[in-house]
């Protein structure tokens, strides 16, 4: 099967007066029809601009991207603002951590959605509202038809996140972007979006990325997981692998660091140190300050990917003991 | 791994209110308007000195123009003549009663160029940011630097009075303050999550502005833009006092301020009828004003 997105060795860099910030430093990753990879990493750790990136939503001026982007065997970074627009929201749709500010505050949902449906369908008003309130019905918003005219004020958080997933699906994407949908949510609401989202992905067969910094969410919704660390993907596989047996000593850490399945009165085992400076990234790896297995090498040189299956991915130098250790 | 993806969806609705509110917004902010008494009876006030000024040569008793050296400042009920007459005997009623029709003018004249063009150039500063809004803001604030009624005599003098001069004035004194609301409401909202939402499903430049900024940037304009009709009144009535703005012998408040000041101790009644229907204009478009702003905020 051809890779529905095909991201190769993409880096953003946001340059100002100041200082050059190194978002994203050569990320590569495929995602295949239908399937749904999450990116996992803390924040500033580059995952939101990436998937910025792959929209061409950062600011034009200020940012650097290299790399190549193919999103449907359509080379993002060289369209033209037509193809852009009809890109964005058609082939390709996101929704945004924050369901109050990126749904108009002065627009009813209805209003919202059906303008969005006219712009790309160009469809008149009366039938772009009746697939408004499609969409609606289709991410179980109850009572749709009165919703319809309601204010995203007036909505509670999952119901507005429900709007804007609608909102995303309405002119039937083949890519969603989702930049930590239900990192805003409560808990328990948290889990029916989550379950919603992944009903639809699979009911329309749209390839997924989903940012997270949120362990348990990626493990629900994803296929495959790839850890994200200052800019780099530091280790890339199939999730129940990576949950089980990570490779990279960053994504040891990160699952070590979850308060689940911890004694109460033990230490919360947390990653010592903190994230670098984007700004001046050390010329090796970037996790090697924090690392409790750090080697002089770590500090000279970003170590290569390495493949120990064919399916998984690990930046580090320890990956062959690692493997050695999953395997024990 | 996946075993919560096979729950049921029936629990799927559990954190949905009954949708109980659903007006639309304008007849949200006519429903709260009509419960605002204070609003509601000065908006009854505005509405009568409208209906005053378009009606005048049906309710004014007498011709506001025809002078009598006889009748020259009597008092209130003299033949005939409720509020008395003026230095050159022309019914004060009847010039209070056409005054309005230059108040009201110089007041929302000037108001409505200053939004129309002040606001569009708000917003394409606003919206364009850097060196566009740079050239933009800091034309504008030349302007600042004057106090705006020194700015109104200047301009008017500068220009010649009359009524239309006396608009243009106004109008070039209120425009700075328009952009500047324009332009801090517009950038604003243009960092906002909802414009690059609207990017994000293929809007164009032109679809972001016109669709999400002027949807929530009008809003403060248009109320801003109710505060300044009093402004505009009094400003108005200031040249005028000064000869500046409306000539004589128009009937105008601030005019006949200035003319019958030197009869204060004659009929120091009549003297403060203009003074008093400026007052009353200004501060009923003033209130009526905020209690558009109230019923308009979304969020209360």
């Amino acid at each position: 099967m051809t890779a529905l997105v095909e991201v190769s060795d993409l880096s953003v860099r946001f340059v100002t007066r100041e200082a050059t910030v190194h978002a994203v430093n050569g990320v590569s990753f495929s995602v295949r029809p239908g399937e749904v990879l999450c990116i996992l990493g803390e924040s500033g750790s580059g995952k939101s601009v990436t998937l910025r990136a792959m929209m061409r939503l950062l600011p034009p001026r200020r940012t650097r991207i290299d790399g190549t982007i193919r999103i449907d065997g359509q080379d993002v970074l060289a369209l033209d603002k037509r193809r852009l627009r009809e890109l964005r929201g058609g082939l390709v749709s996101m929704i945004f951590q924050e369901p109050m500010t990126a749904l108009d505050p002065v627009y009813t949902i209805g209003t919202q959605i059906t303008e969005t449906v006219m712009r790309h369908k160009g469809n008149g008003r009366s039938a772009a509202r009746a697939r408004a309130l499609e969409l609606l019905e289709l991410v179980k918003i109850p009572e749709a038809e009165r919703r319809l005219a309601n204010y995203p004020h007036e909505l509670s958080g999952g119901l507005r996140q429900r709007a804007m997933i609608a909102m995303a699906l309405s002119c039937g994407p083949r890519l969603l972007l989702a930049d930590e949908p239900t990192t805003a949510l409560d808990a328990t609401v948290q889990i029916q979006v989550l379950i919603l989202l992944r009903r639809l992905q699979r009911e329309l067969g749209m390839g997924t990325i989903f940012v997270t910094h949120d362990l348990g969410v990626a493990s629900e919704i994803a296929d495959r997981i790839a850890v994200m660390y200052a800019g780099r993907i530091v280790e890339e596989g199939p999730v129940a692998d990576v949950l089980r047996a990570p490779m990279h000593p960053y994504t040891q850490g990160l699952l070590a660091s979850t308060v689940h399945g911890q004694s109460r009165d033990g230490e919360i085992e947390a990653i010592p140190g903190s994230p670098p400076d984007m700004r001046r990234l050390p010329s090796g790896c970037a996790f090697a300050p924090r690392c409790i297995h750090a080697q002089p090498a770590c500090r000279t040189t970003m170590p290569e990917p390495r493949w120990p299956s064919p399916d998984r991915m690990a930046r580090c130098v320890r990956i062959d003991d690692a493997a050695l250790v999953a395997a024990e | 791994m996946s075993q919560t993806a096979t729950l049921p969806i029936a629990g799927l609705n559990d954190d949905a209110p009954p949708a109980l509110r659903v007006r639309g917004y304008w007849a949200n902010v006519g429903h709260r308007l009509r419960h605002d008494p204070v609003t509601l009876c000065f908006a009854a006030v505005v509405l009568l000195i409208v209906l005053m000024a378009i009606f005048a040569p049906l309710l004014a008793p007498f011709d506001p123009y025809k002078e009598s050296v006889v009748l020259r400042l009597k008092p209130f009920g003299y033949r005939g003549h409720t509020l008395g007459t003026d230095e050159l005997g022309r019914d004060l009623l009847s010039r209070l009663i056409y005054g309005a029709r230059s108040s009201l003018l110089m007041g929302l004249v000037p108001v409505c160029i200053a939004t129309a063009l002040g606001g569009t150039l708000g917003v394409i500063g606003g919206f364009a940011g850097r060196r566009v809004n740079a050239i933009i803001m800091r034309t504008m604030d030349v302007f600042y630097a004057f106090p705006s009624v020194l700015l109104a005599v200047a301009i008017s003098g500068a220009m010649g009075g009359g009524m239309a001069n006396g608009m243009a004035a106004l109008a070039l004194v209120f425009i700075p303050a328009m952009c500047r609301v324009a332009e801090t409401a517009t950038a604003q909202v243009r960092s906002l999550d909802f414009i690059e939402a609207a990017r994000a499903t293929g809007a164009g430049r032109l679809a972001i502005v016109r669709y999400h900024v002027l949807g929530n940037v009008l809003g403060p304009v248009f109320i801003y833009a109710s505060s300044l009709v009093s402004v505009s009144i009094l400003l108005a009535s200031g040249l005028s006092f000064l000869g500046l703005g409306v000539k004589p012998p128009t009937p105008d408040w601030g005019l006949m301020l200035s003319t019958l000041r030197q009869s204060i101790y004659i009929v120091p009644l009549s003297c403060a009828l203009p003074g008093a229907a400026i007052f009353v204009t200004s501060i009923c478009f003033n209130l009526v004003s905020d209690g558009i702003r109230s019923a308009m905020d979304v969020r209360l």
